[in-house]
């Protein structure tokens, strides 16, 4: 459906996307993933013909976007960060300008654009001016745009940013839906965005395609561990000796817990090993009650910020970069909160 | 392309500007037209129009400075660039917008000659033939300012550079009048202006010996002209900036005579700024 071979883009002395090869196949959701500045609009809007890449090439269907732009472009739908509405129009008006510029025969264009009216729920809205809707009505205009004239491919750049959480879950939702009948490919910064629409991810660093396959997948191929968190009650001695003639750990941590008299207990284990049952049967001899136990296997975050934090895998790492991965994660953390 | 004429031509009827934009002419033209046709019974309705082409360096700027700087500044540029639709059929589009609004004030004045007609004789042939100059030469300042938009995204630059390009263009004619006429002045002046074109070049290419070897090759070019045939430089700068008048390639029109130089003329600019936009908006994607 699409490949995209060796592209390169430079701004100057800066590469904003590094050598990027993908080939995405039809009918499947895949998402673009990587913290700011990672590349991801950069290579959709090279993709979508909007910019033209340094070193490249970009095959839609087996056209060139750059030597036959016209039929390249017919099979893609492109909503961009910004949605590119015109304030000064109704949603009505608009629609009928993409659906006559996309070049739908006149024909068909009244059904189709009530249809995707009613498919992005802004039938209500025909009639009002874009610049009084609010931001999560002009995103959907916006996808209302790049759904018209239903092409093969549905690009959406961050198509969530800025919304609030129950205009989120509706767009994710409208997705899935179009995701049964188009190939689809969205970028974010959000894993649980990623990890909830699509059904392959691509993750992003540094303009470098740096790990790409299904959700599933990223989180097996990682060595990944157990983590298990205790809070235990019982004097410290007694707790390190019992835990230290329990074979197959990891590592071990203890640190004294807001509680009285009792000792937070944090254990790293092999993936397949699981000693709940086990730490149980101990303490209850040694009558230290255990308050809290809590089991986590290695989530698709961590892959995600392994990956894009590992410095292994990356050519490059300077300050700034660092810097702006850490705000990435802490996005991350208080997103899945 | 029929889309983007629709939309473009829509937006101005439905905002100020397009109203702003065909008042302002239709007002100065009447104002001009009543004291020297109507107040003197004067004929000619050429007469009057070469007399208000100042407008455009007013209204032209106003008209065109968002028609694509908006586009990129809101970032609908990535809507159109992203349709299956040319560059070229996206400037045109917009153009022939801007066109279709500067036609109507034109078919307002189209009247004034009957008008006139009713107090006595009035020469039909004479009087469209200015009207037609007329028209020409706002679709060219138009087009000028189309592609002044397209070099920017910022309205108020777009309008200041449609103005001063204008601007320049209508005094032309006072600043060939700063030369004198001899060969060596013209000479000088092209010498410097062959440095100029050198160091655009230079900027554009950042290669020093290739901008170095053209610009020795012109300038030798230049003075063994100079030294073998010096005739041809006697008021040769002069007619140089002749050719960046537009405003005087009306005069032929406004006395009647249907120049044909004169149409291939404003055709030229036509399509060579709206070439030079479609080329700016290309450029963009490769920076």
């Amino acid at each position: 459906m699409i490949q995209v071979k060796n592209l390169v883009k430079r701004y100057g002395d800066q590469k904003a996307v590094d050598n990027l090869s993908f080939t995405i196949e039809k009918g499947q959701i895949y998402g673009f993933l990587g913290p700011n500045g990672a590349g991801k609009s950069t290579t959709m809007n090279i993709m979508t013909g909007y910019l033209a890449a340094t070193e490249g090439e970009v095959l839609i269907d087996g056209h060139n976007i750059l030597e036959e732009p016209e039929e390249a472009k017919r099979h893609i739908g492109y909503l961009p960060e910004i949605p590119p509405v015109y304030m000064d129009m109704t949603v009505g008006e608009y629609l009928r300008f993409v659906a006559e510029l996309k070049k739908i025969p006149k024909a068909e264009r009244e059904k189709q654009i009530d249809d995707i009216m009613e498919l992005v729920k802004i039938t209500d809205m025909e009639h009002r001016l874009i610049k009084n809707l609010s931001k999560g009505y002009r995103q959907r205009v916006g996808l209302a745009q790049a759904v018209i004239g239903y092409p093969d491919i549905i690009i959406l750049d961050e198509p969530t940013v800025g919304l609030d959480p129950k205009q989120i879950i509706e767009i994710r939702e409208l997705i899935k839906t179009l995701g049964k009948n188009h190939t689809i490919i969205l970028s974010s910064h959000i894993l649980s965005e990623v990890s909830a629409v699509c059904d392959y991810i691509m993750i992003i660093s540094h303009g470098k395609l740096i790990a790409s396959d299904t959700p599933e997948n990223l989180s097996e191929m990682m060595v990944g561990s157990n983590t298990l968190e205790l809070t235990v009650k019982g004097e410290r001695g007694t707790i390190v000796s019992e835990f230290a003639s329990i074979p197959g750990m990891d590592a071990i941590n203890y640190v004294d817990s807001e509680e009285d008299g009792c000792t937070d207990v944090t254990i790293q284990t092999p993936k397949n090993v699981d000693l709940r049952e086990e730490i149980f049967y101990k303490m209850a001899g040694k009558n230290c009650p255990i308050l809290k136990m809590h089991f986590t296997t290695i989530s698709l975050e961590d892959v995600f910020l392994e990956l894009t934090q590992n410095p292994d895998l990356l050519e490059q790492k300077d300050e700034e970069a660092a810097e702006n991965r850490d705000d990435v994660a802490a996005d991350e953390k208080s997103e899945v909160e | 392309m029929s889309a983007i004429y629709k939309k473009e031509l829509r937006s101005y009827l439905t905002s100020m500007v397009g109203y702003v934009f065909m008042a302002f002419i239709l007002l100065i033209i009447g104002i001009y037209f009543s004291a020297i046709n109507i107040g003197s019974a004067w004929p000619r309705i050429g007469d009057t129009l070469s007399n208000v082409t100042f407008v455009f360096l007013i209204c032209v700027p106003i008209l065109t400075m968002r028609v694509i700087a908006e586009e990129r500044r809101q970032k609908t540029d990535q809507l159109l660039l992203t349709a299956p639709v040319k560059v070229s059929q996206i400037v045109n589009g917009k153009y022939f917008a801007l066109v279709s609004i500067y036609l109507i004030p034109v078919l307002v004045i189209a009247f004034y000659p009957l008008i006139l007609r009713k107090f006595g004789e009035v020469s039909l042939g004479m009087s469209y033939t200015a009207i037609l100059g007329f028209l020409l030469l706002g679709c060219a300042e138009i087009s000028i300012g189309v592609f002044l938009s397209s070099v920017t995204e910022n309205q108020v630059i777009a309008a200041v550079l449609a103005f001063l390009v204008l601007f320049v263009s209508y005094v032309s004619e006072g600043i060939s009048g700063f030369f004198p006429e001899t060969a060596g002045a013209s000479l000088a002046a092209f010498v410097i202006l062959i440095l100029l074109v050198c160091l655009w070049i230079q900027s554009m290419i950042k290669n020093v010996i290739l901008t170095g070897v053209f610009a020795i090759l012109a300038e030798a070019a230049l003075v063994i002209t100079y030294v073998v045939k010096s005739s041809l430089f006697e008021g040769s700068i002069q007619k140089f900036i002749g050719v960046f008048n537009i405003t005087d390639h009306l005069t032929n029109f406004t006395s009647g005579i249907l120049d044909i130089s004169g149409i291939v003329y404003y055709l030229s600019i036509i399509v060579i700024m709206l070439f030079l936009a479609t080329q700016s908006i290309q450029k963009r994607r490769w920076n």
